[in-house]
């Protein structure tokens, strides 16, 4: 009874000595990263073809998935407004809950999913098969090389990814609102222009996206060069990847939301 | 020839992202109807806000000219001070009135501004001195229960 | 040159976490010859070439690379270090994204300022050395095991090194290749003017092309000497690994508590 009780006790201990063991090693991998990052815009073709990867093959299911949140917005934002006969209302609520919310936090979901899980399963197979190791003794930096060129494509296609999902989904409110139901197209319009703040809206959630982006990238990154070199660590880090890279948005969003829109 | 076609991808994704902000700042937000970087401060004080807040409009004839930048209560006078940013292309005489006004029944609140006749214009930094509070629903309806119960008393 | 020795490993130790690997290595490896480390799995062969390479460090003594301590140098000096070096690893571990010429090239392209037109020359000549510029389109994913050792061979080769490490050249390659990979190896070296370290335990095939084998076990190095005076050697372990043989002094168990105890027999009766 006795001996159980130690052994949870050391087993906790033990576990949470080495989550913090590990996130002071996440803390030095990312400074690595911001140090190591000069090669990725001197020799900006690297992150090009970076962008491509985690941004391009991202677009489609950026832009399906935002027409389709927008068209769901257009149609539960109508069928509760006109409740209170404020149908006019409908473009503010589906472009700011667009702006500010959706558009950062599913693009950065999705992201998550699509491209960061690849990039865990890229790096962790590279270290698998001893790429990485190659290229240190090739007398290259692979955080240099490989590591820093994904984060900062990560960071630049993140807002760009977010901008699009939100302009898609204000067209896809546009579509089921204006278009399906026959809301007034002028009220549509001119009420979200008068309600919807460039920088305190539209910028705040650029804001939001570039955390995102650091975030979620950040963590893709380090779960792949972390992980054990098996076939079974990749697969375990990829799926941290997207579970750790989710609660981080969410958890972020809140703050963040706490920070910029509580007024004062 | 592979990267220049990868490079094309790519060229065309940043154009098309730069673009959606563009359109949230055009189309969805207002930056080409209302600017506000040329803008000066006006203060008011009112008895009371109602629902007031912070970034609410500023409407003048309808027209958004400002938004509310910080409330504030001030403990010598117990009233509250609504700081405020106005366009700069918008000048106000000195005697404008400052209202605290519903957009519908249920809207937003806002101040307005009705301009009065003085030649001086206000400057940033001045205080607005006539001001006029907001309606308060329950002070409305107690009022007009009153009314209706001394209406009552008066017929019989 | 300032001395006959490239490489020198003094009184070498190496511990992963508790468990010692490597336990008082001593070894000589003279310039222009090719050298084998043979050995079961996990003797710690591969342990000493990365602390060659300055990828691990040692827990005690001193790896010395053509007379500079690699555990001691800078980074930048380890860097300057690695471009004279050249290493196959196991697989190959041929960068998945990129073609066979730009596997070869990548050296060329971060170390040098070579123009393009000259990359193209050096990189097709390396891959002429392995019999393979036809391929040079091929993505790494389209060749062989056999293939792809070569094209990581050419890549090790790119930029001429002193030092030539190969872990396992031989794993898992067909007869035929296994032949290709081990003449490529020597005549290389020849060719280079390089030193060759091999880290194999393919018996057979390693002691056509060496000039000299140590043997390791546990960690240590247990026997040394030509390929000959090794085959003549009949003494326990190396007479087992070199003909093959099941059981002999490396005994076919793993060590572990005993068989009954672990079925439980004897806790029974207790």
């Amino acid at each position: 009874m006795l001996d159980r009780a130690m052994a949870a006790i050391s087993g906790t201990g033990h576990r949470v000595v080495n989550g913090v063991w590990r996130f002071g090693f996440a803390c030095r991998f990312f400074l690595a990263v911001l140090l190591h990052s000069g090669i990725s815009f001197r020799r900006f073709s690297l992150t090009i073809k970076e962008i491509y990867f985690s941004g391009v093959l991202s677009l489609i299911i950026i832009l399906v998935s935002g027409l389709f949140v927008g068209l769901v917005l257009g149609l539960q934002g109508y069928e509760t407004l006109q409740k209170y006969g404020s149908e006019s209302a409908l473009g503010t609520l589906v472009a700011l809950s667009l702006v500010r919310e959706l558009g950062p936090v599913m693009s950065a979901l999705l992201f998550a999913s699509r491209a960061g899980s690849a990039i865990t399963a890229e790096i962790g197979l590279m270290k698998a098969t001893e790429q990485i190791s190659a290229m240190e003794m090739m007398a290259v930096d692979p955080i240099a090389r490989v590591v820093a060129p994904r984060f900062w494509a990560g960071v630049i296609s993140m807002p760009l990814l977010a901008a699009m999902f939100s302009a898609i989904g204000v067209f896809g409110g546009y579509l089921v609102g204006v278009v399906m139901i026959g809301v007034d197209e002028g009220q549509f319009w001119s009420q979200m222009q008068s309600a919807v703040d460039f920088r305190l809206d539209v910028m705040n959630g650029v804001i939001k996206s570039c955390v995102f982006g650091v975030a979620v990238t950040a963590i893709a990154l380090f779960e792949g060069y972390d992980a054990p070199p098996t076939a079974e660590g990749v697969s375990h880090a990829t799926t941290r990847t997207v579970v750790t890279s989710s609660l981080a948005v969410l958890a972020l969003d809140f703050l963040l939301t706490a920070f910029m829109f509580r007024g004062i | 020839m592979e990267r220049t076609t990868l490079d094309l991808w790519v060229g065309l994704f940043v154009v098309a992202g730069l673009a959606a902000v563009l359109v949230l700042a055009m189309k969805v937000g207002n930056l080409s109807t209302f600017n506000m970087s040329e803008s000066y401060n006006l203060q008011a004080e009112f008895d009371n806000i109602g629902g007031l807040k912070s970034r609410s409009p500023v409407k003048s004839a309808g027209v958004v000219v400002g938004r509310v930048t910080a409330i504030t209560f001030d403990n010598k006078t117990f009233r509250a001070r609504v700081s405020m940013v106005i366009d700069k292309r918008y000048q106000f005489p000195k005697d404008t009135f400052a209202k605290i006004l519903t957009a519908g029944l249920l809207g937003e609140q806002y101040v307005g501004l009705d301009p009065g006749g003085d030649d001086q214009v206000l400057k940033g930094g001045d205080q607005v001195a006539k001001t006029q509070s907001a309606v308060v629903l329950e002070n409305l309806i107690s009022s007009f229960l009153y009314s209706k119960a001394s209406e009552g008393d008066a017929k019989k | 040159m300032p001395s006959e020795n490239l490489v020198e490993i003094s009184d070498l130790n190496f511990t992963y976490d508790v468990r010692p690997v490597l336990q008082g290595i001593n070894m000589q490896i003279p310039r222009g010859k090719v050298v084998a480390i043979m050995g079961l799995s996990g003797c710690g062969k591969t342990t000493l070439l990365r602390l060659i390479g300055g990828q691990l460090k040692p827990s005690q003594g001193a790896v010395k690379v053509a007379g500079q301590s690699v555990h001691e140098l800078n980074r930048e000096d380890l860097y300057n270090m690695r471009r004279r070096m050249g290493m196959l690893f196991q697989f190959g571990a041929l960068f998945t994204d990129m073609s066979v010429f730009d596997n070869v090239a990548f050296q060329m392209r971060e170390h040098t300022d070579l123009p393009e037109s000259l990359i193209r020359d050096l990189v097709l000549l390396k891959l002429e050395a392995v019999g393979l510029r036809g391929a040079h389109d091929l993505m790494p994913n389209s060749l062989s095991g056999g293939m792809a050792r070569r094209v990581a061979l050419a890549r090790a080769i790119a930029l001429d090194p002193m030092l030539m490490m190969y872990d396992e050249p031989f794993a898992g390659l067909d007869t035929i290749s296994l032949g290709v990979i081990g003449n490529l190896i020597r005549h290389l070296n020849n060719a280079l003017g390089a030193t060759s370290i091999v880290v194999t335990h393919d018996v057979q095939e390693s002691m056509k092309i060496v000039d000299y084998i140590y043997f390791m076990s546990g960690g240590q190095i247990i026997a040394q000497g030509s390929p000959d005076e090794l085959r003549a050697l009949d003494s326990g372990f190396v007479h087992q690994f070199v003909h093959g043989e099941i059981d002999g002094p490396m005994p076919f168990h793993y060590p572990g508590t005993k068989y009954a105890e672990d079925l439980a027999l004897e806790t029974a009766h207790a």
